[in-house]
């Protein structure tokens, strides 16, 4: 094996890929061979570091800098500098943090956003090439499946699955040991273990940035939890639109494979598993996990009624457990390290850590892992660094879809399963959307509707036909035509399509309509009553107009008009038409002299 | 409705035909096969007309009807072809509490056509999509596989015109 004196990691996660980390990292190659290096030095391409804001993000070793926002321009100054010079480039270290005036320590644990996680799902991610399984057998990969498969009873494996306390990080919560419980007591000539990496959340993004970091563990994990019920064959449900976890997933199924760790007589103990990708096709509700196991399937992906629950009743009408990408990644932390070591991190009824991806009105936008019961407030503001541009925090918004808006006033609540259903919200996948006063809250509910109204399957009713009329009432509200009652009717029509609702999705959609209305009535009655939207952002209750005292005849606004609203003449204050605006807000942002305003 | 019949020609190239026939072979012992096999077809075809999915149907032994009835439940499969750029405007939660409506706007104005329609020339279709997970670099446009982030909605003009060259 050959041996080098440093490493560089790139980040190859779909954020920092997008920024051109791949271009980065032959950029490096060819600096790295001009300057002789090519044996001394090598280049590795990781999963995401998480701080996706600051991308791309590269960590060279043994020094362990980090580097961010990383050019490729950048890239012979490094080399020159750092690895022929052993100078660290100052200049791309982290600004802004606590260790901004100190040139000792420029390792992660300086970086607040770093130094306050605690890294289980995410352990490899960042520190590994995901393409190579060396890589994740020497940080302890697949130790847990040998040890689960020839030191443990399939019972002993739920036992300490149970104990540890880990529960369902994709939404519901369930208790995982429980689950693999119900479906190991189900006898069949055939059994399933599948996992749901259909993240259709808008805004949540830490299944697939497990996928394209740490492939192996997901595979691990699903052996070890096959092995549990007696299943010999698993499938991975994965989007369609994240080609690079794909990618990875598919290389790491090979490897494994190739090494004997999956596949037939898995170390020699007769234990039979095999792997296969089945891509989704864009639809939400096949996170759903009977739609999920429909679309497997072939058919269109509506959800089934339960009972018959899954563990009973599953794929081909065989006994299936499905679990998330991130409940699977706990698995073999959880194997190796024990149930206690689990079960003390975390809440009394939430145990270990969540992943979340942050994103929206937040400075530090990225992917970070606390343990259970860490604030809101820690999170947003001690990791995640607050809110930019000076504006102030108004709300935060958990669970995607089916979750809801949590205010200002309770962002001292502790984030776990059960606090923040008691809030009206959900934990789910762990999406955390951040907004801030420009942010309407009936403007956040309706999208949040306009987005389940697109998704509902249709089977049902009360989703396929209540959701609707409430996007059709909010609609009324935020285009300035509310009437009187119309509050009470959403209220009325959640509740009813909350109760009635075949699948989570529609049981589920009506929580940002309640959560907003329950924190932020008043922003609903305004919309009605004074017909006022306050965070301006509702098109039809605001104009655009030109302040005269501040407009200085530059034209820059009715050159960038797309739709010539504006005119004007020298000397003369210019003038928005009404009639023809559309109000894109192209001018408000082009004016020099903040002469237009949103009224 | 619109007549499905009105999409599509009524047969592809000798060479889509040949790639055809060999992803039904290699789908034809798989349980399930149906999506992995309208994925693979799409690649194929660029989209699905009617004719194809009729040969879908008859290749698998699975009724036409039940055939569209997938293809339009799932957002991956169009009906219609796609442009030589595909462009698509996340509208995901992230990108949308930072401005995708705007940004949505001002694309619709530079191509002159709306979510779900091909220009003319053929070199731009525009669709709407759910979150591709860079939220990092919200909001953002991908035209095919490029990823166009931290966009403001002045920043939409210049943005086509390097494929329009």
């Amino acid at each position: 094996m050959q041996l080098f004196r440093s490493h560089i990691l790139v980040c190859g996660g779909s954020s920092c890929t997008a920024s051109k980390s791949e271009q980065i990292i032959k950029e490096f190659d060819s600096h790295l061979k001009a300057n002789g290096l090519e044996n001394e030095v090598q280049v590795v391409k990781t999963g995401c570091f998480g701080l996706c804001a600051q991308g791309p993000n590269i960590v060279i070793y043994p020094e362990g800098a980090n580097y961010f926002r990383v050019k490729v321009e950048d890239v012979k100054e490094i080399v020159e500098e750092h690895l022929v010079k052993g100078k660290i480039v100052k200049r791309l270290l982290a600004t802004g943090d606590k260790n901004e005036n100190t040139n000792e320590d420029y390792s992660a644990n300086s970086i607040e956003f770093f130094a306050r996680q605690m890294r289980i799902a995410l352990r490899n991610c960042g520190v590994i090439n995901p393409e190579d399984i060396e890589e994740y057998i020497a940080y302890d990969g697949y130790q847990a499946l040998g040890k689960v498969l020839t030191t443990m009873t399939p019972a002993e494996v739920i036992e300490l699955v149970k104990k540890s306390g880990l529960r369902g990080r994709g939404g519901g919560g369930f208790p995982t040991g429980l689950k693999w419980s119900f479906a190991a007591g189900n006898e069949a000539p055939k059994k399933y273990v599948l996992c749901n990496a259909d993240e259709g959340d808008p805004g949540a993004f830490m299944d697939r940035s497990i996928l394209e970091g740490d492939p192996h563990s997901i595979i691990e994990a699903m052996a070890i939890a096959a092995y549990a019920i007696g299943s010999d064959e698993g499938a991975v449900y994965v989007r369609a639109e994240y080609p690079i976890a794909v990618k990875r997933l598919q290389i790491a199924i090979d490897q494994a494979k190739k090494l004997g760790l999956i596949g037939k007589d898995i170390f020699g103990t007769g234990f039979n598993f095999d792997l296969s990708i089945r891509l989704g096709a864009g639809a939400f509700v096949c996170g759903e996990e009977t739609a999920l196991m429909t679309s497997i399937e072939g058919h269109r992906g509506e959800p089934r009624p339960r009972p018959p629950f899954p563990a009973a009743k599953g794929l081909w009408q065989s006994p299936t457990v499905l679990n998330n990408v991130e409940t699977y990644a706990n698995v073999p932390q959880i194997i190796l390290n024990g149930a206690e070591w689990f079960s003390n991190i975390g809440t009394e009824r939430s145990k270990g850590t969540k992943v979340f991806a942050i994103s929206g009105k937040i400075k530090n936008t990225g992917l970070l892992e606390v343990p259970m019961g860490t604030t809101l407030r820690e999170v947003i503001f001690d990791i995640a660094g607050g809110i930019p541009n000076g504006k102030a925090f108004k709300a935060a918004q958990t669970g995607g879809p089916s979750g809801g808006c949590i205010p200002a006033s309770l962002i001292d609540t502790p984030i776990d399963y059960d606090s923040l259903v008691a809030l009206g919200s959900i934990m789910g996948s762990g999406g955390l959307i951040v907004m801030d006063e420009d942010n309407c809250m009936v403007d956040i509910a309706k999208f949040f509707l306009e987005f389940t109204v697109e998704e509902s399957c249709g089977k049902c009713p009360p989703c396929r036909i209540g959701t609707k009329r409430m996007l059709e009432i909010l609609e009324k509200i935020t285009s300035g035509k509310g009437e009187e009652g119309d509050i009470e009717k959403l209220e009325i029509l959640a509740n009813s399509i909350r109760m009635s609702s075949l699948c989570g999705l529609g049981q589920t959609a009506p929580n940002p309509v309640l959560s907003t209305l329950k924190y932020f009535r008043d922003e609903y009655e305004e919309h009605v009553f004074e017909k006022k939207c306050r965070a301006k952002v509702c098109k039809e209750m605001l104009k655009y107009i030109v302040i005269d005292d501040k407009c200085k005849f530059c034209g820059i606004c009715a050159k960038n008009c797309p739709t010539n609203a504006i005119s004007g003449e020298p000397k003369v204050p210019y003038l928005i038409d009404q009639d023809k605006c559309i109000k894109c807000g192209l001018c408000e942002t082009k004016c020099p002299f903040d002469a237009i305003e949103r009224k | 409705m619109a007549d499905i019949r009105a999409c599509g020609g009524t047969q592809g190239t000798p060479e889509q035909e040949r790639r055809f026939a060999e992803i039904i072979e290699k789908y034809k012992d798989t349980q399930g096969e149906l999506i992995p096999v309208l994925h693979e077809v799409q690649e194929v075809y660029g989209y699905l007309p009617f004719f194809v999915q009729k040969k879908i149907g008859e290749a698998l032994g699975i009724p036409m009807a039940e055939v569209y009835g997938v293809v339009t439940f799932y957002t991956q499969f169009s009906l219609k072809p796609k442009g030589k750029f595909r462009v698509s405007v996340c509208m995901g939660t992230a990108c949308y509490v930072k401005g995708s409506q705007e940004v949505m706007l001002m694309v619709k104005e530079a191509l002159g056509i709306d979510v779900g329609e091909c220009s003319e020339d053929g070199l731009f279709s525009l669709d709407s999509c759910r979150c591709i997970g860079a939220c990092g670099l919200a909001p953002v446009v991908m035209v095919n596989d490029d990823v166009h982030g931290k966009l403001r909605a002045e920043d939409i003009k210049g943005l086509f015109s390097k494929y329009r060259m």
